[in-house]
């Protein structure tokens, strides 16, 4: 055969002209962009070039105060007030804004978080603008996702938002929160605040009545202040376990919805189309670098195809890209902090401390910025640091069962619960499954897949509380 | 006959395994969104216009067009001379000789679609006197069909035995296996059938005749690749693919390419291991290569109609 030199994709990276960085953001708070009452600020670095993108507020007590007390005010005196239909027509509006800048949404995002363009191009920011659609159509039908019974919005909502998908995660608080009536105190995480304070931007554009959104930025202090704040009717947290138990024993308001961490199970039976499951592994646990509560991070794979499985995985993480998140050919981007890749880089240093096998696609990483190459173990004991704590990045811990009951009780042996896929071409097992496996998500043949009509939410540490569908509308209403 | 060999396709293993269908397709569709700018797609088009069999397969095919067609394979753009000639020119047995002379010392391959194409509703020894002559006519690749009666009615052996003794026939010349996987329907039949194919001695797995819709789709050339893979994972043997009608666009074809690259490897980027079967592909690859190189829109009518 004769020798044909490698064909290579030249750089085809996304232009950044859109986006106009201010200097500096202040908080958002009754409509306007405000400084921190200390004045303090902090910056927010891009991980792909370790450079600062730009400065921005931080918040302290008193700026929570005064945002809190301006969705009071907004509820109080406008947004309880006024019909549902018109608040169906504010987040109408939203969303189709968002559509309209979905462009410049998605490049800050990556500027900002280090996820690949072709992620928050075609993933977050349409499914942000879903979320409101999708909301925005609930607003004047309330009733009928609750029959016989009366539903009244909750009042001031704290939410608190993490830095893996910022905007996405803030369309599926603020949506159905708006949508039900209540008013909201948002607080974006300190590594990715930007998309926020742009959302808060186009609220603006939107015309929302002042004080309905209010954006305070900060780091965890900022998020401690409000989450404790006597004067919020509702807290939703997405984050860490760790600091979920904490807002759990904080908290004024009953109203909790935490959406924790995540260490699910997929399991690949021997009857499982390979192929495919192959790339709902990958897309499980590269998908946002492993950024994500409910990566598929446990690989079951039965004994009989373990070896063909994993031979196809290995092949496969070899064509994945990574480096520049706005290079539109880039499959894994850039790990979202330096601290989290210290951490991630420990806890695989732990997997091959106790004796696991580590495999990594490359070894060629760009220089500058916070990288970390798509990996996988074998030989990985369900005992392992890297098989119960969640690594949140891209590393997968490979392990093999022998019949369903295995297969089960392994996926269910974590002190997690929020998501689980099963790959098999047995209908009927698929639904025997479902009612075994301790997991709020289970995804048959397919994984990470979303829909706002779709209940998200965890058993155990996970948290509990759904989000999305009409089982999220309850989360911001008081049933009667 | 080795049919142990085909017994052991039909037990589950790796051969065998099921294909969810929205996976497939969710995969295939990832590859169009690869974006393929400057000199990737210079290379990519030189490279798809050099994996082109150029064909022609119309009841009123004549020499003329044949010998004009052939021209147009051999230099494809006058005025480009870093242009590639054409992998192969796809005819109809009878006009073998015609492409042949034409042909003559120009490195281009003369391909001939034979066995009844494209039913294959005759029986074997037709086919195989058809194929035979084809051969001896000069043509350097077959292009067969299968019996997709035969195969939809689960008689998978006589499949395997026809293709087996249609490679026989075949001589030298390579032997593309068309599957015609528009009238096979479900991706675990394409699957199937390529294992049979390339069990039974095929140099190339081929998706379609062109004339079934749907022809060539990404997904189903994906499954195919897969296959491919896992043949030679299996058994060392390297297969060719051919993905045949339906592709048009050099956007079309360089989606294809990226495909080719991501599930098989660069090493099956060469006209040796890839082909598209097509007849419109050329100019429009020929017009976005001169577009590319010249920084100018160019109109349909700057190239010649063969």
């Amino acid at each position: 055969m004769s020798e044909t030199p490698t064909w290579d994709y030249a750089p085809a990276p996304e232009s950044s002209a859109i986006v106009n960085l201010k200097e500096e953001y202040g908080h958002f708070i009754g409509g306007e962009s405000v400084p921190s009452a200390d004045g303090a600020t902090m910056e927010t670095i891009n991980p792909a070039n370790e450079q600062v993108l730009t400065r921005f507020a931080k918040g302290g007590q008193e700026d929570v105060d005064r945002a809190v007390a301006s969705a009071r005010k907004a509820y109080d005196e406008v947004w309880s007030k006024i019909s549902a239909a018109d608040r169906g027509k504010y987040l109408y509006r939203i969303a189709r804004l968002l559509q309209e800048r979905s462009r410049e949404f998605a490049i800050l995002e990556s500027m900002d978080g280090g996820k690949p363009i072709r992620e928050s191009r075609d993933i977050d920011i349409p499914l942000a603008a879903h979320h409101f659609f999708y909301h925005a159509g609930w607003a004047d039908k309330l009733p009928y996702a609750f029959p016989n019974q009366t539903v009244n919005p909750l009042g001031v909502a704290g939410q608190i938002i993490p830095w893996n998908f910022p905007l996405l995660m803030a369309a599926w608080k603020l949506a159905p929160a708006l949508a039900c009536g209540n008013t909201v105190v948002l607080k974006p995480a300190e590594t990715t605040p930007l998309t926020a304070l742009l959302l808060a931007e186009l609220i603006q554009d939107a015309g929302l009545p002042p004080g309905v959104v209010n954006v305070v930025t900060g780091a965890g202090e900022t998020g401690a202040a409000l989450s404790s704040h006597a004067g919020v009717d509702k807290i939703a947290f997405t984050g860490s376990t760790e600091v979920g138990k904490l807002i759990q024993r904080t908290a004024k308001t009953r109203n909790l919805t935490l959406e924790l961490g995540g260490k699910a199970a997929n399991i690949v039976f021997e009857d499982a189309p390979l192929d495919q499951a192959v790339e709902g592994i990958i897309n499980g646990i590269y998908f946002n670098q492993g950024h994500v509560c409910c990566a598929g991070s446990r690989l079951l794979v039965q004994e009989s195809v373990a070896d063909l499985l994993v031979e196809k995985l290995d092949h496969r993480i070899k064509s994945l890209r990574v480096g520049d998140p706005l290079d539109k050919n880039t499959d894994v981007g850039a790990i979202n902090s330096r601290e989290q890749l210290d951490r991630i880089c420990e806890l695989v240093e732990s997997g091959k401390a106790e004796g696991s096998e580590l495999h990594q696609s490359t070894e060629d990483l760009p220089e500058k910025g916070w990288f970390f190459a798509p990996s996988y173990f074998t030989g990985v004991a369900p005992s392992h640091r890297i098989a119960r704590e969640e690594i949140f990045g891209p590393v997968l811990s490979i392990m093999t069962f022998r019949t369903p009951d295995e297969a089960v009780e392994k996926a269910n042996n974590t002190m997690y619960g929020l998501s689980a896929g099963i790959w098999t071409d047995k209908g009927s097992r698929i639904f025997k499954l479902l009612g075994e496996m301790n997991a709020g998500v289970v995804w048959a043949n397919t994984f990470n897949k979303f829909d706002p009509s779709s209940p998200f939410g965890g058993y155990k540490e996970s948290g509990y509380g759904r989000e999305g569908g009409k089982q999220g509308l309850a989360a911001y209403l008081e049933v009667k | 006959m080795p049919a142990t060999t085909l017994s052991s396709l039909l037990t589950p293993g790796a051969q065998n395994r099921p294909i969810d269908k929205i996976g497939a397709e969710e995969r295939a569709s990832k590859f169009t969104k690869r974006s393929i700018k400057k000199e990737a797609k210079v290379q990519g088009i030189k490279l798809a216009i050099s994996m082109t069999d150029l064909t022609t397969l119309e009841g009123k095919d004549s020499p003329g067009k044949v010998q004009q067609l052939c021209r147009k394979g051999i230099t494809p753009d006058p005025q480009d001379p870093s242009v590639p000639s054409v992998a192969a020119i796809c005819v109809y047995p009878r006009l073998v000789p015609v492409a042949v002379k034409a042909l003559d010392g120009s490195g281009v391959h003369v391909a001939s679609v034979a066995t009844a194409f494209p039913s294959g509703q005759l029986d074997l020894e037709e086919r195989l006197k058809e194929v035979r002559q084809a051969a001896e006519d000069g043509a350097d690749e077959i292009d067969m069909v299968i019996s997709r009666g035969a195969f939809l009615a689960g008689e998978y052996q006589l499949v395997f035995d026809e293709i087996a003794a249609i490679k026989e026939a075949c001589g030298d010349a390579h032997l593309k296996v068309i599957l015609e996987t528009g009238e096979l329907e479900t991706y675990d039949n394409v699957c199937r059938a390529s294992h049979i194919a390339m069990h039974a001695g095929a140099d190339f797995i081929k998706t379609s005749t062109g004339k079934v819709s749907p022809a060539a789709t990404m997904p189903v050339t994906l499954v195919m690749l897969e296959a491919i893979r896992d043949f030679h994972r299996e058994t060392g043997k390297i297969i060719g693919m051919k993905p045949a009608g339906g592709i048009r666009t050099s956007k079309q074809a360089l989606h294809y390419l990226v495909m080719v690259k991501e599930t098989l490897g660069d090493r099956w980027l060469t006209p040796d291991l890839f082909r598209f079967g097509a007849s419109s592909l050329l100019n429009d690859l020929l017009m976005q290569l001169r577009k590319q190189t010249t920084g100018v829109y160019q109109s349909p009518e700057d190239f010649s109609k063969d």
